[in-house]
């Protein structure tokens, strides 16, 4: 399973005098979080076998400045977006696809009135072009019948209205999706927004991923789906909590995908 | 000395209606502290807003129960208010049921009758509404910034509607020539008999009591609005045309950290330069929010619109494991700072005089604005635009960029960005490295 990954840098494409179709933002989650970078490989490699032609800032990324902005620091935001902007202009970007609903939101509706104007897409809605423009073919089987239930990133959902690309990708699985009580504009954060994912949280008497996870629990999943790095650590920790991560795991819907095409 | 009931009513009418005014005036000048945004975009967007979020009530009707009866009680209060035009008339010229004499006795009847249906439909959905507030006590009405006033305030409001559709009733029940009629008592015929034996007199004089009482309990109840968090049967129509429309992720881009940004930037810039001939009166200014001053008038608007139902509350995953912060106590500490500011204003020939208090302290904790997870939940929940979210992330801005006053863990955060490029201490040339790991 470790094959080499094919992932070309801005940078190489550029000395060829390439230009990719679409740029891969991984965002800082999936560049150095053990958990979320296994969420990047499994999107890259259903970029690789979908031939899709991408690009990765690599070692130019940097933070977008949306944890800074949530946390009420508009100028280390505004440096960062600048900085990134300069970067992405001058490689004359104008299609952005991300695993991370936070990087998606806040370079698609805050980077324009700073000068990034790109076309930008959660990684949900680039799968769901790939299969519906048949790029990607997915092969039931693997989740035949199984119970997954999917977690509504907030920064997805409720903030840019984005209920369907998710729901639509899984149910090419051919899996039996259960909807939590709480889903889709009601549905309950994970408690990670908010730059609350770098802090502790105020006194309280419970944890919120806590909560979230029993909201999950009562679809009695075997799958628990997310589809944004912080989700997926904040799930996982509330099923590690209730114990139950020998019965349940918790997936990103690129891992569903490249696990069901056998990647 | 037959005129004296005119003129006694003129009276009344307009010291309500003045009394009114002035408050409204008073509203305005208190919103209109809020700094200046520009909403003047997309009317066809907002207008339609306003007829499907306020007007058409979609909003309220997510929760079943509580919107389907909020539904009987708004389009009751409306068409019944067709009467008080009637009621205005007999008042000020002396005539009695005008409407009888300009209009077919069936379609008069079609009106009144219409009305006493809708009277009692609004009698049976607000004695639900007590009973949920008080006897099922629904936990969104009892939350901890629930006591005292607000929690009166939401009987209050409640027994006025019960009084004034009973007297409504009563009124109708009362009036003989009305029952003779037999046209429209749809259901004051069955509160009829119940006054059944008395005197003519005694039962002209409750029915003009009735009456009497039923239009000056209007007034009282129209002048009732401004101190209570009733106002928002008007403010819900300028808060949803004037409320969000861009994805509700996008926060503002601060304009003013924009230019310092620019220049800081800008290797051409010369820090040392003088400001621009133009630049030299303009206040520095302050980034975000410590005060309801700093806030947009929308922001204030939205303050005043809120009545209190606790939707946004009881759906905040903050609130709901336990934490302080309330969207609503943002919505209610807002306006209750901003009414305090109104009187200081009022008491100091119209100039503020700082009285050492500001919204962020002294109403709203540290502790409440860093416990939101900024997931949008209140802003969804509310049926009526109102954006708790937007002050929230104002006042963190206030503390981060005016007072550096962020939690610790955070500080470490951002520095890391500052120096690294991502909010963890990781290296800036190792982003690549997942590619080559299992």
């Amino acid at each position: 399973m470790s094959e080499q990954l094919n992932v070309p840098t801005m940078e190489e494409l550029m000395a060829q005098g390439k230009q990719p179709d679409i740029l891969f933002w991984v965002g800082s989650a999936g560049s150095y979080d053990d958990r979320a970078k296994k969420i990047t490989r499994a999107f890259v490699k259903i970029l690789n076998k979908a031939n899709v032609n991408f690009a990765v800032l690599g070692t130019e990324e940097t933070c977008t400045g949306d944890v800074a902005k949530r946390a009420g620091n508009e100028f280390l935001f505004q440096m960062q977006a600048m900085m990134n902007i300069e970067v992405l202009n001058a490689y004359e970007v104008k299609r952005i696809v991300t695993c991370d609903p936070h990087s998606f939101n806040c370079l698609k509706n805050e980077y324009p009135s700073l000068g990034g104007n790109y076309d930008v897409l959660h990684h949900t809605q680039f799968i769901k072009e790939l299969i519906e423009s048949k790029k990607l073919e997915i092969k039931d089987g693997v989740f035949n019948g199984k119970r997954i239930t999917f977690h509504d990133p907030c920064y997805l959902g409720r903030a840019n209205s984005e209920y369907d690309a998710p729901r639509d990708v899984l149910a090419t699985l051919n899996a039996n999706l259960l909807e939590m009580k709480r889903s889709k504009s009601t549905a309950l954060c994970c408690g990670a927004g908010g730059a609350q994912m770098f802090k502790d949280a105020e006194k309280g008497d419970k944890e919120i991923n806590e909560l979230r996870t029993e909201d999950a629990l009562k679809t009695n999943p075997e799958i628990i789906a997310t589809a944004c790095p912080y989700c997926m650590t904040m799930m996982s920790d509330g099923v590690k909590v209730k114990e139950k991560e020998s019965e349940i795991t918790v997936l990103d819907i690129a891992e569903l995908i490249a696990q069901s095409q056998g990647l | 000395m037959t005129y004296l009931p005119n003129i006694v009513f003129a009276i009344i009418l307009f010291c309500g209606i003045g009394y009114f005014a002035k408050n409204v005036k008073k509203l305005f000048r208190n919103i209109n502290l809020g700094q200046d945004v520009d909403v003047s975009d997309n009317k066809p967007e907002r207008w339609k807003n306003m007829a499907r979020i306020a007007l058409g009530q979609s909003k309220m009707v997510r929760r079943p129960v509580s919107g389907f009866l909020h539904v009987v009680v708004y389009v009751g209060f409306v068409i019944i208010n067709i009467e008080v035009l009637e009621i205005i008339i007999d008042g000020l010229f002396g005539t009695h049921r005008i409407g009888l004499s300009v209009l077919p006795t069936s379609v008069y009847g079609f009106l009144i009758g219409t009305f006493e249906v809708l009277a009692c439909l609004v009698f049976v959905s607000v004695i639900v509404f007590w009973i949920r507030r008080n006897v099922i006590k629904i936990q969104r009405f009892w939350k901890s910034e629930m006591t005292s006033w607000p929690k009166s305030d939401g009987n209050i409001i409640l027994y006025f509607e019960m009084v004034l559709m009973s007297l409504f009733l009563i009124m109708n029940a009362t009036d003989l020539h009305f029952q003779g009629l037999n046209s429209g008592n749809v259901i004051s015929q069955y509160i009829a008999p119940m006054f059944s034996g008395l005197p003519e007199t005694t039962l002209h004089f409750i029915e003009r009591s009735a009456w009497w009482i039923h239009i000056v309990g209007i007034l009282i109840f129209l002048n009732y609005l401004y101190f209570s968090k009733h106002l928002h049967i008007l403010l819900a129509f300028p808060n949803t045309f004037y409320g969000k429309l861009t994805p509700k992720g996008q926060f503002n881009n601060l304009e003013s950290v924009t230019n310092e940004v620019k220049l800081m930037m800008d290797p051409n810039a010369d820090p040392f330069a003088a400001p621009a001939e133009g630049d030299v009166d303009e206040v520095p200014a302050k980034f975000g929010a410590s005060d309801v001053q700093d806030l947009s008038w929308v922001s204030l608007l939205n303050a005043y619109t809120c009545t209190e139902c606790g939707r946004c509350t009881s759906e905040c995953p903050a609130n709901l494991t336990g934490k302080k912060l309330s969207p609503r106590k943002i919505m209610m500490d807002t306006r209750d700072r901003l009414e305090e500011v109104g009187k200081n204003i009022d008491a100091n020939n119209g100039e503020f005089k700082d009285d050492g208090k500001q919204l962020l302290g002294d109403y709203i904790t540290n502790e409440e604005i860093w416990a939101c997870t900024s997931c949008n939940a209140c802003v969804e929940a509310c049926p009526v635009s109102i954006d708790p979210l937007s002050i929230i992330i104002e006042m963190r801005r206030y503390l981060v960029m005016e007072q550096s006053a962020a939690p610790t863990e955070l500080n470490n955060m951002m520095t890391n960005i500052e120096n690294n490029g991502a909010p963890w201490p990781y290296n800036q040339m190792d982003r690549l490295n997942w590619k080559d790991e299992k």
